[in-house]
């Protein structure tokens, strides 16, 4: 009893599905060939002309058409689609059809002179790297110094600041500096197997030879006494003191613009910037208070050693 | 570059070096260009009739009015390689001229007499917008069976399938172009199609005239000879898909792949390391040795 019903079931969802389909279906002797990339249809199935001169003739044609029609559709739908900017598109196929050319097919164009050449001489093609000068890497490194300058602060060596490339030199010099600071100054610290041990570190001094130029030794001499003898303080206090005003203000603005930056900022991302933006500003603010006359073409960036 | 007179010029500014690399030959070609021509003698219905299919075919139709004898110029002019040309006469009235050129030379010509036409403004409907890409549906199996028949199908193709495109939209697909060829004649007829609901994703197709219809009857043909045509057809090893190698596909299409390696010598592979198969060395050996060697003195007491 149950299986009956499920069968019915069966039978009437079967139902269903022709009764939606009817309204696509057509049926043909043979079925038509298509070719989907040009949007053609072939029906080479046998027009009945008894049909054709019962019926009126466009009737009869124009029922043709929409048969045929229908099946190109119907095919059409089976490819993918996809939807383009709100409207949906069907991906065609390569055309099918051969069709014939316009014009022939390009002629391989003679070698040049220099390709005869090159061939001559055996000489490849080579390609280059994709390798650009990092000027970054130069310019960060003095922008840093500028600031450290500024700031009285020690700058970290080379190769310790992150730079896109960093040549066999550059790295040396920085597994030197990471070595040599630990607490005994690197004294105790192991070396690889074939490490060998640090040339040229150490502090530069040059000497005179101590027989040599007797003038320039004279003259030395003599300037020492001079210096020694003048009344003249060594010390030039107006500079002295303009520079020490120069360097408070300095050092108020940075404070200020940190303040500033630290209220604008959301997170605790923007320290490097806020700093660097501060040095930026100092640096700006500098030839600013150097020149002590017209603010000399500063663009907006020069607000914050401005405040 | 060979502008019109025969002439090679060299471009020489960029300019006109990019124009006349865009009609040089090419891997892939641009969209034929077709031009109609009129002859000495034209009647209404011949230029009716090729005022509509200028109006089907817009914008790849350049129309001009001239003699056939400057159809060579025209055609390299224009960098047209389809030409449709229209005269009447006496003895053939209203003849309509397909033609195709390879080269700028002829390749196939067929001749079409008109024997009842409507035009446009003849039959009322709204039509479809101009540069539709038309479908289009050869019904007759003359089409499949006449060799002149299959070259008119080919060249009609060529006239009215529009520029070659990758995809379509699906709501665009509205202009159908229906030939049918039955005892000897071409009948041409051209719907608008609507797309209706039919319950299921695929639509139901529901057809209304807009024409130009036609009614053809072939007349006379001049055919490219069959090396002519096959050269035209020679494509350019460049547009062949490469075939990758060292892969292959079977009937459930499974993709398989084939790796070539050296020889390996399989007593030193690297397999997983399994402790207890090892072969034992020292003592252990010794013992396990021992143990063999008094069982087989045993054995030969």
């Amino acid at each position: 009893m149950a299986a009956c019903s499920i069968e019915d079931l069966l039978a009437k969802a079967e139902q269903d599905e022709a009764e939606k389909l009817k309204s696509i279906t057509v049926q043909k002797e043979l079925d038509l060939e298509f070719d989907i990339g040009n949007l053609v249809a072939y029906d080479k199935n046998r027009i009945d002309i008894r049909q054709f001169r019962e019926q009126k003739k466009e009737d009869f044609l124009r029922s043709l058409a929409r048969d045929n029609t229908q099946l190109l559709v119907n095919e059409i739908w089976k490819h993918p689609t996809e939807r383009v900017e709100e409207v949906i598109v069907v991906k065609l196929p390569e055309p099918t059809t051969p069709l014939p050319r316009e014009k022939p097919p390009p002629k391989p164009r003679p070698p040049t002179k220099w390709e005869e050449f090159a061939k001559l001489k055996g000489i490849q093609k080579k390609k280059k790297t994709n390798l650009v000068w990092d000027d970054v890497a130069k310019n960060e490194l003095h922008r840093l110094r500028n600031i450290a300058r500024a700031q009285k602060i020690k700058v970290p060596g080379v190769g310790l600041t992150p730079t896109a490339q960093q040549s066999k030199t550059d790295l040396a010099r920085a597994v030197n500096v990471a070595k040599s600071s630990t607490a005994s100054a690197g004294k105790f610290q192991d070396r690889l197997p074939k490490e060998k041990a640090p040339r040229n570190t150490g502090k530069k001094r040059k000497f005179q030879p101590v027989i040599g130029n007797f003038s320039n030794e004279k003259q030395r001499q003599l300037d020492l006494l001079k210096v020694l003898d003048s009344k003249k303080p060594r010390l030039d206090v107006n500079k002295a003191v303009n520079k020490q005003m120069r360097e408070d203000d300095r050092e108020e603005s940075a404070a200020k613009f940190k303040k500033g930056g630290k209220k604008g900022r959301k997170g605790g991302n923007f320290s490097g910037k806020g700093k660097g933006g501060g040095g930026k500003g100092k640096g700006k603010g500098r030839a600013g208070g150097k020149g002590q006359g017209p603010p000399s073409g500063k663009k907006g960036a020069g607000k914050p050693g401005k405040r | 570059p060979f502008p019109y007179t025969g002439v090679p010029v060299k471009p020489k500014t960029k300019r006109a070096k990019r124009f006349l690399d865009n009609r040089a030959p090419k891997l892939t070609e641009n969209v034929k260009n077709a031009m109609i021509m009129k002859g000495g003698n034209t009647s209404m219905t011949v230029t009716q009739a090729l005022k509509d299919i200028y109006a089907l075919k817009k914008p790849k139709f350049p129309i001009i009015c001239i003699f056939s004898y400057l159809q060579e110029f025209f055609s390299k002019k224009t960098d047209s390689s389809l030409f449709l040309f229209g005269s009447h006469n006496k003895k053939r009235p209203n003849n309509l001229i397909f033609g195709r050129l390879f080269d700028f030379h002829v390749l196939d010509m067929i001749e079409l007499g008109i024997e009842k036409y409507n035009s446009l403004s003849d039959i009322k409907s709204s039509k479809c917008p101009e540069g539709t890409k038309p479908m289009l549906v050869f019904a007759g199996d003359a089409f499949d069976h006449e060799n002149e028949h299959k070259r008119l199908k080919s060249l009609l193709t060529d006239f009215f399938r529009g520029p070659v495109v990758p995809s379509v939209r699906l709501a665009g697909l509205e202009h159908v172009l229906h030939f049918t060829a039955l005892e000897g004649k071409i009948y041409m007829r051209s719907y608008r199609s609507l797309l209706k609901k039919s319950g299921c994703r695929t639509p139901r197709i529901e057809l209304e005239e807009i024409g130009p219809s036609f009614d053809f009857i072939l007349r006379r043909t001049h055919l490219a000879s069959d090396d002519l045509y096959k050269t035209a057809h020679k494509q350019p090893k460049a547009l062949k898909p490469k075939k990758k190698k060292n892969i292959s596909h079977d009937t459930f299409g499974t993709k398989f792949g084939r790796l070539h390696m050296q020889k390996q010598d399989l007593a030193k592979l690297q397999t997983r390391k399994m402790k207890g198969l090892r072969k034992r060395r020292g003592p252990a050996a010794a013992a396990v040795v021992a143990g063999e060697t008094s069982l087989k003195t045993t054995e030969v007491e």
